[in-house]
């Protein structure tokens, strides 16, 4: 006779340490083993796309603020410049440099929370600290700049809210030259470190036909082994103008794909985002911001969709105008949420330690994947 | 075989790399605050609570309407001829009298949209951040300088005037059943 | 010491009473400075400050804490196994406690100067697995019954690479006396058995490497024992939540904590006496200088409570440094490489001994 035997269900979340916020996983385990993973979404369920049909265009910008909050700056720049393409506007050049600048500042801050987090959730609490602690330096930046430190609304339908502080070149360089030391730092205390590398190396591969079959995007992708990079692709603003490469995975200590390689990729963008900072920082032309700012936003019927390379993947806004004063609708292809759907193939037959490591590596903002 | 000691040396080299950057760290100076004794120099541009300078402010409601989240509550009446209602700092002319200007912090984004908008430059950001209230009704702050006294008394007036014109109109609509339309208005 | 009591007040009860006490305030100094300590230097190590405001530089944040822990109400679930649930803590920190018995604080600082005292530690501190596995199936949470399990597997698992490496230095020393142990260790630091014991000769420098090795071995397995970052993973916060205490508050968590960090002072407390001369001075006693031997004892204290703090910072400088290993690869560094190692440097001992 054989006994009966049942796999234990086990939620993660909504209120756990590394869920990255309000998700709630539901593992059915065999001991510590993963046989499925049923992601649970919509905690932080906002109504966004609804709230955007009753809001005039520039009153939507601080809503996209809130969806990827570690990434407000991107998220206005993607919303942004999908509406000055339905309007038909040229903005200037002072405003697309430090549209630019301001993306990759914003692009290394949210790679510094999710490395840091990452690491909290493998164990290593303290880079995370020190992760925080050169993100604060970021938003001193964004805060002398526009006054806020997380939810900007800076970015403008046609320019910019402020135009930057007259110490803010000096300040960015040397951000920079201090931030370049940390990042050997951060590889020293964590990516190389044996135990680290234990738990991540070989661990959630994602294969390249999977990953584009799940429409995986941003250093998910990259992780994979694939240069896709919105900015080289697909050029928008002026990135078209600068200098850098695109890291992608090697699979240096396992596979390529697997939890390292996604963690190494981002450390890795942070390096090219400064050296774009770096071309982009001296070169601002002079100019006034505010110039190609439209007295009242009503654009024409019709409709735009446009992709900018958000910190996490691609981010798309999908607008329709019907001519009035406030969008028909707004829909936005939220990089997190495709990204996540990943997960249920990513963690098979994996241990729950596991599922921590390859959640991080997702690194998913709850706030974007629910809006 | 050979695998097997370069994973021992490399575990315990790692290991040794990450002790010597935190023992580096060990002797650097804090670069967090004692918050509530110390405080950070706050930039010029900071978005904290918003502050309406009354006496400038002509009731125009722009802030309202530039509100995404509709956290602006102004209601206005209208000043009667006669009435002195004073001028603004930039020299405009005052026509109403702003009996109710509202926010409730509670529902505030801190976006700076109201504050563009703004003719009179009366609504601003300050860089007070603390303000937390145990009670929701608590946030809900009033910026208009009148007494509840002195707003009945214009509503008051205002009806009466109100009455008044309505009643001249009648009159004034009265009048050209019977006589011939005046060649000039007024 | 038990005798000087016994010799003193002339009442066994009273004797054994004082006797006892004493690893009682070490281990609750120990769980109260450590508490702090772990709080600074972790707070160092991150660029921040810790506590500041309880004291002078928060020293008594740790005794407010404590004030705080035994106000709280003691908040149980109704579908926990109570009888279980309530003698987990305590068993675990008895455990922790009985250890101390035969841990020499100096030549004359002994609880029981039992002949088998390594032997006896061993043996008494497995007893916390009980208690863990207790409080980890009465709790009926099922991130509890993980920890508790991970918790089990990771102690058992870990006692072996200790033991053979202990193994080795009975081998060597021919004494399981803890108190033996430390005597032979002779005063100055290169009588200690990480520089090849007291005894000059070829057979001294040839047992350096492979004391470190022991050394190296016992610290990571001992470290595994009291469950601490890297192999924090019965509690690990960010898979587990607490691990098998997620479901106590209260003094009943305290007590948790309390034998945490008791075991922390335990472990350490092993490792000096079997490779760091126990409470030998490195360099000397001030009391044999000016002769007055009344003054060795205390000094002998100092250096063992100085050495078993060192050991505790190392341990907290791991657990700020490090990520934490998976269940698994825990094991796999016990059995595939923490104890081929421990054997090899077992034999390879064994062969030098005998020069």
């Amino acid at each position: 006779m054989a006994l009966k035997t049942e796999h234990m269900v086990l939620n993660m979340g909504p209120q756990h340490p590394s869920t990255h916020g309000v998700l709630r996983l539901e593992l059915e385990l065999e001991g510590e083993l993963i046989k499925k993973v049923v992601p649970h979404i919509g905690y932080l369920h906002r109504c966004f796309e609804k709230h955007a049909e009753a809001m005039q265009y520039n009153q939507i910008i601080p809503y996209t603020d809130r969806m990827d909050y570690l990434a407000s700056m991107y998220n206005n720049f993607g919303y942004v410049i999908a509406v000055e393409k339905l309007l038909g506007i040229e903005v200037p050049e002072r405003v697309q440099y430090i549209r630019v600048i301001m993306g990759e500042l914003q692009r290394i801050a949210s790679h510094l929370v999710a490395l840091g987090t990452y690491g909290l959730d493998i164990g290593a609490f303290t880079p995370f600290l020190y992760l925080f602690r050169d993100r604060e330096k970021i938003l001193t930046l964004f805060e002398m700049t526009c006054g806020a430190r997380l939810l900007y609304n800076y970015m403008w339908v046609g320019g910019l809210s402020h135009d930057i502080h007259p110490d803010f070149q000096r300040m960015t360089k040397e951000f920079v030259n201090y931030f370049k030391p940390t990042i050997v730092e951060l590889d020293n205390l964590l990516s190389y470190n044996k135990i680290f590398i234990e738990r991540t190396a070989n661990i959630g591969i994602l294969p390249i036909d999977t990953a584009i079959n799940y429409g995986v995007t941003g250093p998910m992708l990259r992780g994979s082994g694939i240069k896709f990079d919105l900015r080289k692709d697909d050029p928008y603003s002026i990135y078209d103008r600068f200098d850098f490469d695109i890291p992608v995975g090697k699979g240096i200590y396992g596979t390529v794909g697997d939890c390292w390689d996604r963690y190494y990729v981002r450390v890795r963008e942070m390096e090219q985002s400064l050296r774009i900072i770096e071309q982009a920082i001296d070169n601002i032309p002079e100019g006034d911001v505010q110039s190609a700012i439209p007295k009242r936003i009503k654009p024409p019927k019709g409709t735009v969709y446009t992709r900018v390379e958000n910190p996490r993947g691609e981010l798309g806004y999908f607008i329709i105008s019907d001519g009035n004063t406030n969008p028909f609708r707004v829909k936005v292809r939220a990089p997190s949420f495709v990204n996540l759907e990943v997960m249920g193939e990513l963690c098979k037959g994996h241990l729950v330690a596991d599922v921590i490591a390859i959640l991080g590596s997702v690194d998913i903002v709850l706030g974007e994947v629910d809006r | 075989m050979k695998q097997y000691f370069k994973d021992t040396w490399d575990g315990i080299w790692t290991v040794l790399i990450g002790m010597k950057i935190t023992f580096k760290h060990l002797f650097t100076p804090a670069v967090t605050i004692q918050y509530p004794d110390v405080k950070v120099k706050l930039p010029d541009r900071v978005r904290n609570r918003l502050y309406v300078n009354i006496d400038d402010c002509i009731g125009c409601d722009q802030c309202s309407r530039a509100c995404p989240v509709s956290c602006i509550e102004i209601e206005t009446v209208k000043g009667v001829p006669g009435e002195d209602l004073g001028t603004t700092s930039n020299g405009k002319k005052k026509a109403l009298w702003v009996t109710k200007f509202n926010i409730d912090f509670a529902k505030c984004c801190y976006c700076q949209l109201c504050v563009f908008p703004c003719p009179t430059e009366c609504i601003y950001m300050t860089d007070i951040y603390e303000f937390s209230e145990y009670d929701r009704n608590n946030f809900v702050y009033n910026f208009s300088a009148l007494t509840k006294e002195e707003i009945n008394q214009k509503k008051t007036n205002f009806e009466k005037f109100q009455a008044e014109k309505e009643a001249q109109k009648a009159a004034a609509a009265a009048k050209p059943k019977t006589d011939t339309p005046p060649a000039a208005p007024n | 010491m038990y005798q000087y009591f016994y010799n003193l007040l002339g009442n066994e009860i009273a004797a054994t009473l004082i006797t006892a006490a004493v690893p009682l305030v070490n281990v609750l100094l120990v769980a109260l400075i450590g508490v702090y300590l772990e709080r600074k230097v972790s707070a160092h190590m991150q660029d921040r400050l810790g506590p500041m405001r309880t004291g002078w530089h928060g020293v008594f944040q740790t005794v407010a804490d404590f004030i705080k822990m035994l106000q709280k109400e003691d908040a149980v679930s109704t579908e926990i196994d109570k009888k279980l649930y309530n003698i987990a803590p305590v068993l675990v920190f008895t455990g922790t406690f009985a250890a101390y018995a035969a841990i020499p604080f100096s030549s004359q600082l002994i609880g029981s100067e039992a002949e088998v005292g390594i032997f006896y530690v061993v043996a008494i501190s497995s007893l916390v697995v009980a208690g863990i596995l207790m409080a980890g199936w009465s709790s009926n949470n099922k991130y509890s019954l993980l920890g508790a399990m991970r918790s089990a597997a990771q102690i058992v698992s870990y006692e072996i690479p200790t033991a053979i490496v202990i193994l080795s230095m009975v081998m060597l020393t021919g004494t399981l006396s803890l108190d033996k142990f430390s005597q032979m260790q002779t005063a100055y630091f290169w009588n200690w058995n990480i520089f090849g014991g007291a005894e000059l000769g070829l057979v001294k420098f040839l047992l350096i490497p492979f004391m470190v090795v022991g050394f190296i071995i016992v610290f990571i397995s001992t470290l595994a024992e009291v469950n601490r970052t890297p192999f924090d993973i019965p509690e690990a916060e960010s898979e587990l939540v607490a691990g098998y205490f997620t479901e106590y508050c209260g003094m009943k968590w305290a007590m948790f904590m309390l034998s945490e960090y008791g075991n922390m002072f335990a472990v350490s407390a092993i490792v000096t006496i079997l490779f760091f001369g126990g409470y030998q001075s490195p360099v000397g006693y001030v009391g044999d200088l000016v002769g007055a031997d009344w003054m060795i004892p205390l000094e002998q204290g100092f250096w063992f409570l100085a050495k078993g703090w060192f050991f505790i910072f190392v341990q907290m400088w791991l657990r700020w440094t490090l990520p934490r290993l998976r269940v698994d690869q825990l094991m796999s560094l016990c059995w595939k490489y923490l104890i081929p190692y421990a054997f090899v440097n077992l034999i390879i001992i064994g062969f030098i001994s005998l020069i």
